[in-house]
């Protein structure tokens, strides 16, 4: 009997605490959020968290969209053959990259690069006092630290998704035309007569979405982190396993909303 | 065993006066779940001068002086700026209190994303009082004050020696021409000399500019530099309170064996839960 309690008190706390870390990230975003419509405003940290965040994410967003373009370019040849369906293989890439790789498998790399380094960055700065050297320089930390940030993932997630889903669509069609012998002509006209706007669209607001949790969560954690190089370390650690894991949860929830019949 | 005022006479007059405390604190407690910190502070500070808070490593002297700061929020107990009780201020009126606040850290909590020049006019910048020519200039003018080049504002904090980062730290402290500023552990990390240096720059600073001045502090000869007065803090309370010119023979069995780096007293070490 004893065990049976003691095993329900652990889920107990468990979920306990799993509802106050939420209700903390609630409010810590609801707040982040605020700061971005009241001044002052700290223009220059949000044109540096873009560069940090579009410009630097490039490179890594540009070869995996490349790369998995001409990979579900490949299976999907494999697989259509067997049907004699390779003539839709020009829409599968343009419409898996552009509802869901793209946005996805950017999501989850900048989750990787960004939200590590954020959550580290500011970590630190709150073991170092850094955060509250802030304060006392009557500088509110969550307009200049989180508010830009937040911003800055929300514009830069759609502007890489936009490029990673022209690349992605240019790695199908190089695998297409180069490697299976379909027409260059012909696979561009099936991938611009299938894509619609509002395929590219609710890429582009699940990236908006993706980027935004991607930022929350890395000052989320880089912000409530204690205990010197091993709190920063833990807070970096769960700032991409969180963050990664609400991208997935989320987008399942976005697809649901755009394309549920 | 609680405070036996002791104070100067520069307090004794302003006392007299009636001159109202820059710094009055009444109460205060603070605990970490069964960790008692502070259990009811009691103190005054006088416009104008400079009181060191001693104690032992774990005293609570930083959570008292983050209490003033509005870093923690206390349990219990007020304190009062200028006569005004900031734990029941509204946010942008607490902001105004601590734009005339200057704090060295002890780390010197410089931020190392941004150049010294850009560190030390931080304040100024941030609250754009100024535009990013003037804040150059008024950076390079503050770090002459401090005993540094103004090439040194190029380089990033970490590439200094702790010497210079606290001098940059004291310049960024000192760059909003505060009217209080707080000291925490300004000597610890370096050496007696370099010790001996900020010391005379802090007080000089302060001088200058005519500031109230709070520091804490275990270092024992950079007390006696800053203080005017000394107060120590054990167990949670100030138990004694007077001149820092009598630290070494207060006449408080507890202070002497602190100051005296004696094993033996009444202060034992505790294991710490």
């Amino acid at each position: 009997m004893t065990a049976i309690l003691d095993f329900l008190a652990a889920i107990g706390r468990g979920v306990g605490l799993a509802c106050r870390v939420a209700g903390q990230l609630a409010v810590f975003a609801l707040s982040g959020l605020s700061h971005l419509l009241r001044p002052p405003f700290y223009g220059r940290m949000f044109l540096r968290s873009l560069v940090e965040i579009g410009y630097f994410s490039l490179p890594v967003v540009a070869l995996t969209a490349v790369f998995t373009g001409m990979v579900l370019a490949l299976q999907s040849y494999t697989g259509f053959a067997r049907f004699s369906a390779e003539g839709a293989i020009a829409s599968i890439v343009v419409l898996s990259v552009t509802r869901e790789l793209g946005p996805v498998l950017a999501g989850l790399m900048v989750a990787g690069r960004v939200g590590a380094a954020m959550a580290a960055e500011i970590g630190t700065m709150r073991v170092t006092d850094q955060i509250d050297a802030l304060t006392t320089l009557s500088t509110n930390p969550m307009k200049y630290l989180v508010a830009p940030r937040l911003l800055a993932g929300i514009v830069a997630l759609p502007l890489l998704v936009l490029i990673a889903d022209i690349l992605g669509v240019m790695g199908g069609y190089i695998i297409g035309t180069f490697k299976l012998g379909f027409n260059g002509a012909t696979y561009l006209r099936n991938t611009l007569d299938f894509v619609q706007t509002q395929d590219v669209v609710s890429g582009l607001a699940k990236a908006a979405v993706f980027g935004f949790l991607i930022t929350l969560l890395g000052c989320f954690q880089g912000y409530n982190s204690r205990g010197g190089a091993q709190g920063v370390g833990a807070a970096t650690t769960a700032a991409v396993v969180a963050a990664s894991i609400l991208i997935l949860g989320f987008d399942y929830v976005l697809t649901e909303a755009f394309f549920a019949r | 065993m609680r405070a036996e005022p002791a104070l100067t006479a520069l307090q004794e007059r302003l006392a007299e006066a009636g001159a109202v405390p820059k710094i009055r604190i009444r109460g205060l407690k603070k605990r970490f779940g069964d960790k008692v910190v502070l259990d009811g502070i009691d103190l005054d500070v006088m416009p104008g001068t400079s009181l060191v808070v001693i104690g032992g490593s774990g005293s609570g002297k930083s959570v008292l002086l983050k209490c003033i700061l509005g870093l923690i929020t206390p349990d219990a107990g007020s304190i009062a700026i200028d006569g005004h009780d900031v734990l029941h201020l509204r946010r942008r009126e607490r902001e105004t209190v601590r734009a005339r606040i200057g704090m060295l850290f002890q780390n010197g909590a410089l931020f190392d994303s941004l150049p010294v020049w850009q560190n030390v006019s931080f304040g100024l910048l941030a609250q754009h009082k100024i535009d990013r020519k003037r804040a150059r200039a008024t950076a390079d003018d503050f770090l002459r004050q401090v005993g540094l080049d103004p090439s040194v504002g190029d380089l990033s904090p970490a590439e200094l020696s702790g010497g210079m980062q606290k001098r940059v730290a004291l310049a960024r402290a000192i760059a909003a021409q505060p009217d209080i500023m707080f000291f925490d552990e300004p000597t610890t990390g370096l050496d007696p000399i370099m010790g001996a240096v900020i010391d005379d720059l802090i007080v000089d600073c302060v001088k200058r500019l005519g500031s109230t001045a709070v520091a804490i502090t275990h270092d024992i000869a950079s007390a006696r530099r800053i203080g005017d007065r000394a107060a120590m803090l054990h167990k949670g309370h100030i138990i004694w309170d007077g001149p820092a010119s009598a630290l070494m023979n207060s006449g408080n069995p507890m202070v002497d064996q602190f100051t005296h780096g004696s094993r033996n007293g009444p202060i034992q070490m505790e294991l710490r839960r």
